[in-house]
């Protein structure tokens, strides 16, 4: 079932310059693709590739230029359904500390349900459900600001959990993080996944968009590549065009073919290819 | 020109209730030309000790000499220390404020107290030794380039100063993969144009294997670990008991050392990886 | 520096005063400070500062954590007593060169001090007490009936909200870019009025900067998660005045009333 259906979006952004002449950049370029419920879409790409721009059309924080997209069949430029569609997609943004609202923790996580007229017993029961997703129950009557990053972005996550939305985009999660907080966010972003959420993380490091079952390439506004991570791994050339990086395991077992040693394309993850050598060895 | 700490020890809001002991005991010291990586986690007390070089914190206890003179005495001018010592801080890129990236750039140099003719030379070198080019970007508003390139003009302000010491923290914090290649190879490139010693923090363990000729490890505001890139990564254990990692190809290979029996290993990079690998299988197969 | 301003933060407790209505709290502060503006005599001081140090005791806060706020306003505080020793013509205790010291004048400047160190105490048990959203849930609800002459309740509450929240976020900003300047050799320190004032220009300007993109990620992150105006929304905890707030209200009253006559002592 198709939970994100997205057809023919061109995006423009538009600029006045100080002479009151307006100038357009088009960040999206006529692209179109659907999103099945409950898969794990990564959308990778470099900066200015426009995949910010397509995460922020996704929820209707940002209207198409043309083009439409619709969520669970409703039209995002539809200005009395848009409350419905972002109750259903949910959000996580890159700068842990710019999307928290309130200065205690509980509160905040409470603040999505309080906007959509939850009942206050059922905030209550919601918001500590999302705290014990992520692991921050224990931490709930801190103040925001005495958490580090990692931390602060689990709360944001629990933030768009307590709205029970049926996807989540998580744009660029972890690019402001250290290793550790990287690692938590990403173990809470797999979990919720597994738990039937459909989840779409945009994000410039390969090792994560490996785990998600599709990869979309974003390149000059328009879709590079589309498909599942071992078709675009075993692509080196289609990695490099787009500005990306290899996955550590891959690369080397590219390095390795180039030394005239037989290996299989099906090596994707550090376990396959240990294995794999060691079994060489038999 | 080297530098040397001996015995830092630094604690925040001292006598406080909420009293931290961030730098406990430090000494180390670099030698002329070399480039120091420095890895810990948030918080280990990594970006205390970074100020201290700077003369933006005064130690607790313990010295800190720059070629034999002593910084932390007193005595030592503030804009001596800063002369020798560059510190370019994480995500540079928002201390930007002038109208021109020439003139921003040229912020340091003017506070220093240099000629006008100076000032626009040492502008005009440290815009280029950070691969900019001058001729395209000196007029332009730094708040209209790309972040990969407000970030080269930030770390041009504070190479302008002409420093001995550059400090880097977490250059490439936030970039997308094609700017991070390109402000390492940067890195690399103001190394071998100046030669000066160049310090540097990175979460990117690669980094820190390809870069750096030493690496400090600091947990909880002492060095936990101490040698080149080779010694380091060696303690995968030790590193992954304080929450640390060793760059992916060495996690890679390690694990196949545990795997087999005959199979040992001291790659730090994917292609000296690929070399042991392949003469391991082949040493099978004959 | 920046750890040490407690005004505006929440202690967590499970004290009575916590769990007050945050209306009797806030009606309560009010009338704390009316009355140290009624009070004429240091009899009517030593009544406020009992009946202050009771609550301190009931909430549990540690007395250390709520004075170590006063070390931040010491300053204005010592102004202010300096000022009123020096400034006030009367009975001449001490003399030298230009300065006198005068009995009216040291009584007034002990009492303003005294007036200003309750008042920074108390309205500090406000918020200390108090998690910033009750506070400002209290705010908007007692402003409510004069939304019926235009006064945006609502939006006035969710300001105090993020300011709350921001505070410490735009403090470790501006520290970050005091240092970052300091490094490139600004130097905040020395100069006439003039230039210090053109010195901090680095750091104003992307103070400014940083403070656009804050207020433009954030009101995107409240629209993504559905901030549509105060209509429609409901509460995680609701306030209500429960018993505890009559009783409060009957000790403020009797209060108010011990102070009232501590005029005529």
């Amino acid at each position: 079932m198709t939970i994100i259906s997205v057809q023919n979006l061109t995006f423009e952004y538009v600029r006045t310059a100080e002479d009151g002449t307006t100038k357009s950049y088009r960040a999206i370029d006529d692209i179109s693709f659907d999103i099945e419920a409950g898969s794990f879409v990564a959308i990778v790409g470099r900066n200015g590739s426009g995949k910010s721009t397509l995460a922020k059309t996704l929820n209707g924080l940002l209207v198409p230029t043309s083009g439409r997209i619709l969520v669970k069949d409703m039209d995002t430029a539809d200005d009395n359904l848009i409350w419905d569609i972002r109750s259903k997609v949910g959000m996580v943004f890159q700068n842990p500390d710019n999307q928290i609202v309130s200065s205690i923790v509980e509160d905040d996580v409470a603040f999505g349900p309080e906007n959509l007229g939850v009942p206050p017993e059922e905030i209550r029961k919601r918001v500590d459900d999302a705290l014990k997703a992520v692991g921050m129950y224990k931490h709930r009557l801190k103040g925001a600001h005495m958490l580090s990053g990692g931390q602060k972005q689990r709360i944001a996550i629990a933030g768009a959990i307590a709205m029970r939305p049926e996807c989540i985009i998580f744009d660029e999660p972890t690019a402001m993080l250290d290793p550790k907080g990287r690692e938590k966010v990403m173990e809470i972003i797999r979990n919720l996944n597994e738990e039937g959420i459909t989840t779409i993380l945009i994000t410039h490091f390969m090792e994560e968009a490996a785990q998600a079952d599709r990869i979309i390439v974003m390149k000059n506004g328009q879709i590079y590549s589309d498909s599942t991570p071992e078709e675009l791994y075993s692509n080196r050339e289609k990695i490099r065009g787009a500005g990306l990086e290899m996955p550590p395991a891959v690369d080397l077992r590219e390095r390795i073919a180039e030394r005239g040693i037989e290996m299989p394309e099906t090596i994707m993850t550090e376990d396959d290819l240990v294995d794999y050598i060691v079994e060489q060895r038999r | 020109m080297s530098i040397e700490v001996r015995n830092l020890t630094f604690t925040y809001a001292p006598g406080m209730p909420d009293e931290t002991l961030a730098i406990d005991d430090i000494s180390f010291s670099i030698a002329d030309g070399q480039i120091c990586g420095i890895i810990g986690h948030t918080g280990s007390g990594k970006s205390t000790l970074l100020q201290h070089l700077n003369g933006l914190l005064k130690p607790g206890s313990g010295e800190i000499y720059i070629d034999d003179a002593c910084i932390t005495d007193g005595k030592t001018k503030l804009v001596d220390i800063r002369k020798k010592v560059g510190l370019v801080f994480q995500y540079p890129e928002y201390q930007l404020f002038e109208e021109t990236v020439a003139k921003d750039v040229a912020f340091g140099p003017k506070n220093l107290g240099l000629d006008a003719e100076e000032i626009d030379k040492r502008v005009r070198d440290a815009i280029a030794v950070v691969g900019l080019d001058y001729e395209e970007v000196s007029e332009k508003s730094p708040f209209e380039l790309s972040g990969g390139q407000k970030r080269r003009v930030a770390i041009a302000g504070v190479i302008a100063m002409n420093p001995k010491i550059l400090i880097l923290d977490e250059p490439t914090a936030g970039l997308d993969p094609t700017a991070h290649a390109e402000v390492i190879s940067m890195v690399k490139d103001i190394h071998e144009k100046l030669g000066i010693i160049m310090i540097f923090v990175s979460h990117n363990m690669r980094d820190i294997a390809n870069l750096s000729d030493k690496v400090l490890v600091i947990n909880e505001g002492k060095i936990a670990l101490e040698g080149t890139p080779r010694e380091v990564f060696a303690e995968r254990a030790f590193l992954q008991s304080m929450g640390l990692d060793v760059p992916p190809i060495v996690n890679i290979v390690k694990k196949l050392e545990e795997k087999t029996e005959d199979f040992t290993t001291e790659a730090l990079t994917a292609d000296e990886a690929a070399d042991e690998i392949c003469a391991y299988i082949n040493k099978q197969n004959r | 520096m920046i750890r040490d301003i407690t005004l505006g933060q929440y202690y967590p407790g499970k004290s009575v005063i916590h769990k007050l209505d945050a209306r009797t709290k806030i009606i309560g502060t009010i009338a704390f400070i009316v009355e140290l503006f009624i009070v004429n005599n240091f009899w009517g001081f030593l009544i406020a500062a009992g009946a202050m140090f009771a609550v301190i005791g009931v909430s549990r806060v540690p007395l250390k954590f709520i004075f170590r706020g006063l070390t931040a306003v010491f300053v204005i505080i010592l102004f202010t007593f300096v000022i009123n020793l020096f400034m006030v013509d009367g009975r001449v205790l001490w003399h030298w060169w230009i300065l006198t010291i005068t009995y009216e004048g040291l009584r007034r400047a002990l009492f303003m001090a005294v007036r200003l160190v309750l008042l920074i105490i108390g309205s500090s048990i406000l918020t200390l007490c108090t998690k910033p959203i009750e506070l400002t849930d209290g705010l908007e609800k007692l402003l409510k009936p004069l939304q019926k002459v235009g006064v945006p309740s609502h939006e006035i509450a969710l300001m105090m909200t993020i300011a709350l929240r921001f505070i410490p976020t735009l403090m470790e900003e501006t520290d970050k870019i005091i240092k970052a300047q300091q490094a490139r050799g600004a130097d905040f320190e020395s100069g006439s009025i003039i230039q210090r004032a053109k010195n901090l220009i680095p750091i104003l300007i992307p103070l400014f900067i940083s403070s656009f993109r804050i207020a433009q990620e954030l009101a995107l992150a409240m629209e993504a998660r559905c901030y549509n105006g105060g209509s429609g929304r409901t509460r995680m905890n609701e306030i209500h005045f429960k018993k505890k707030d009559m009783v409060a209200a009957v000790v403020l009253a009797v209060f108010l009333g011990v102070v009232i006559a501590s005029r005529w002592i």
